[in-house]
């Protein structure tokens, strides 16, 4: 069975973001970058995937600018076999993503498509969806456990009412959620070993697909601030405020 | 041309955030249509036609529908779409993973998770977690947006009397098979609508010590919420988690114990009316958002919390 692992480069998700001032967007220049946090649980599924033998490959794919390679770079240095660095510049969609992910699929073939269930930069949670849309495959969305059977996964899903079981016919997409597993440190000698592997660089204008933008992007603003709150001596007071006050109990 | 709703339930009523989507659609044109795909959902679809701001329900019956699954459901909507400007249903987990699969087959860049509707074409959205608020405009002929459901009021749940039309079921998608859910029963309000929420996070320390949160969010009628690094421990379920990739809650009253505040987590309530923070660490980022902090031991705090809610004559429900 052969794996590819979309991956993608966001802020990392300790930073706290600033709004640009023109607002066109947020500051992205000497800002720390990272791979998009579930992205990690999804390679490290991959990976844990292969290690019990019921995967032959592993390959790791972003779609992004120059430097998005790094994501692919570190899911090398993780376990993942090889790389493809499909390259554009500019702000993607997810649609345009899943597009292109689409023609990635019919050339590699891979069995399963796994990725995060959200990007936390855009918090759009679709391009996983759109992309089985796409294949018409099965999709497995906001997956916290996998199950790999002939033929077959069986998939939890965290879903707002709790859990939910399915069964989905490989080929298959799962996006994959943070409690999925805990994704692994690149231990040093991996690192360099990754230095190694093989990335294939694709331009997205090759692929044939229109990634034009669909939406506009007017502004971009900071959201209304709270005002400061006030710090209580003890809990007699907290609910005296709550009552008298706040009026919320 | 209309609006579609896509309407969420159980087969036996529907799921309360329908009301949210439905002010949602009605914002964005007043002729609003609602879809109800199930089986056995008569009575839902029911109780979809006394909404009054829908003006039709397209009711869909199969056994495949049963669960709810995207695949099924994706290709039904998609069919009626070409009726319709825009399509619309809830940014929860049902909606997350039904809409990106229509919108893909319609051709759509799909408008996620809006908290306003500024125009029919035009959305405001939170990105990074709540930390910017982008305004989008779609192009698209047909657009697909989820929304919020905790950014638009509940409509009018009585008075209106839609007629409801009956529409084919597609094929079965055969290569997806659901197995079980497991929903966790409780008495206690819905984390999403619930009037307070009261959290725990690692601070807790174990499953055991939420006892100490469930009592007081008896005894105030509230909901119960969680952090995410509760859930990850295995001190709480995944249903109760509040956050970026969780639930986003807006309750009168959300009281943090034991929750640092990462940013992850803020976004999920940091639009809550009043916001209460227990924390022994007085730097916790969490005191950055609370109305009101109390640098506490949660241990000593929480059974004194519980004393004087019990000193008190009167309670708001």
């Amino acid at each position: 069975m052969k794996i590819l692992v979309a991956v993608k480069r966001v802020i990392d998700y300790n930073v706290q973001i600033r709004v640009k001032e023109d607002g066109t967007g947020v500051v992205t220049d000497n800002v720390k970058m990272s791979t998009n946090p579930p992205d990690d649980n999804a390679i490290e599924e991959a990976v844990k995937i292969k290690e019990a033998g019921k995967a032959t490959e592993v390959v790791a794919v972003t779609v992004g600018e120059e430097k998005a390679q790094e994501t692919v770079r570190k899911a090398l240095a993780v376990g993942a076999d090889r790389g493809i660095h499909v390259k554009v510049d500019g702000i993607l969609e997810p649609l345009a993503v899943s597009k292109i992910l689409q023609k990635i699929v019919d050339k590699e073939k891979p069995d399963l498509v796994f990725m995060g269930k959200q990007a936390i930069d855009d918090d759009c949670n679709q391009t996983g969806q759109m992309l089985s849309a796409l294949l018409n495959w099965p999709q497995a969305t906001f997956a916290s456990k996998i199950d790999v059977k002939e033929n077959k996964l069986e998939v939890t899903r965290e879903i707002d009412e709790g859990l939910e079981t399915i069964e989905i016919n490989v080929p298959a997409i799962v996006t994959c959620d943070l409690r999925l597993n805990e994704p692994r440190y690149a231990s040093l000698p991996n690192i360099m070993k990754a230095k190694k592997k093989p990335i294939e660089e694709i331009a997205a204008s090759d692929l044939g697909v229109d990634v034009s933008p669909r939406l506009e992007q007017l502004k971009v603003e900071e959201p209304p601030k709270r005002k400061a709150g006030i710090k209580v001596a003890n809990v007699a007071e907290l609910v005296q405020k709550l009552k008298n006050e706040a009026k919320v109990i | 041309m209309a609006v579609l709703l896509i309407a969420e339930h159980n087969n036996k009523e529907l799921r309360p955030f329908t009301l949210n989507a439905a002010t949602a659609a009605s914002q964005i044109d007043s002729d609003v249509h609602a879809v109800i795909i199930g089986q056995n959902s008569a009575d839902a679809a029911k109780q979809l036609s006394e909404l009054p701001v829908v003006k039709k329900v397209l009711s869909v019956e199969g056994a495949h529908y049963e669960n709810f699954t995207a695949e099924n459901f994706a290709p039904v909507i998609v069919k009626l779409a070409e009726n319709y400007s825009h399509i619309v249903c809830s940014a929860n987990t049902f909606g997350k993973n039904l809409m990106p699969r229509i919108a893909a087959h319609l051709d759509t860049s799909q408008v996620s998770d809006i908290i306003k509707v500024i125009s029919p074409d035009t959305f405001l959205r939170p990105i990074y977690a709540g930390n910017a608020f982008a305004t989008i405009k779609s192009n698209d002929a047909k657009k697909c947006v989820t929304i919020r459901p905790t950014s638009f009021d509940p409509c009018e749940s009585t008075g209106g009397s839609a007629p409801i039309e009956k529409v084919d079921a597609s094929e079965e998608f055969s290569n997806t098979k659901f197995i079980k859910r497991e929903e966790i029963k409780s008495d206690r309000p819905e984390l999403g609508t619930a009037r307070i929420v009261v959290s725990g996070g690692r601070g807790m320390q174990s499953g055991d010590n939420f006892k100490l949160i469930t009592e007081i969010a008896d005894k105030l009628g509230a909901a119960i919420g969680a952090s995410r690094a509760a859930v990850d421990a295995g001190y709480i379920s995944n249903d109760h988690q509040v956050g970026q990739t969780g639930k986003v809650v807006v309750p009168d009253l959300y009281i943090a114990v034991g929750i640092s505040g990462a940013i992850q987590h803020l976004a999920g309530m940091k639009e809550s009316k009043v916001i209460v923070a227990i924390n022994k660490d007085g730097e916790a980022p969490i005191f950055s958002v609370a109305d009101y902090g109390l640098e506490a031991d949660l241990f000593e705090a929480l059974p004194q919390f519980m004393e004087e809610l019990n000193k008190l004559n009167t309670i708001q429900k």
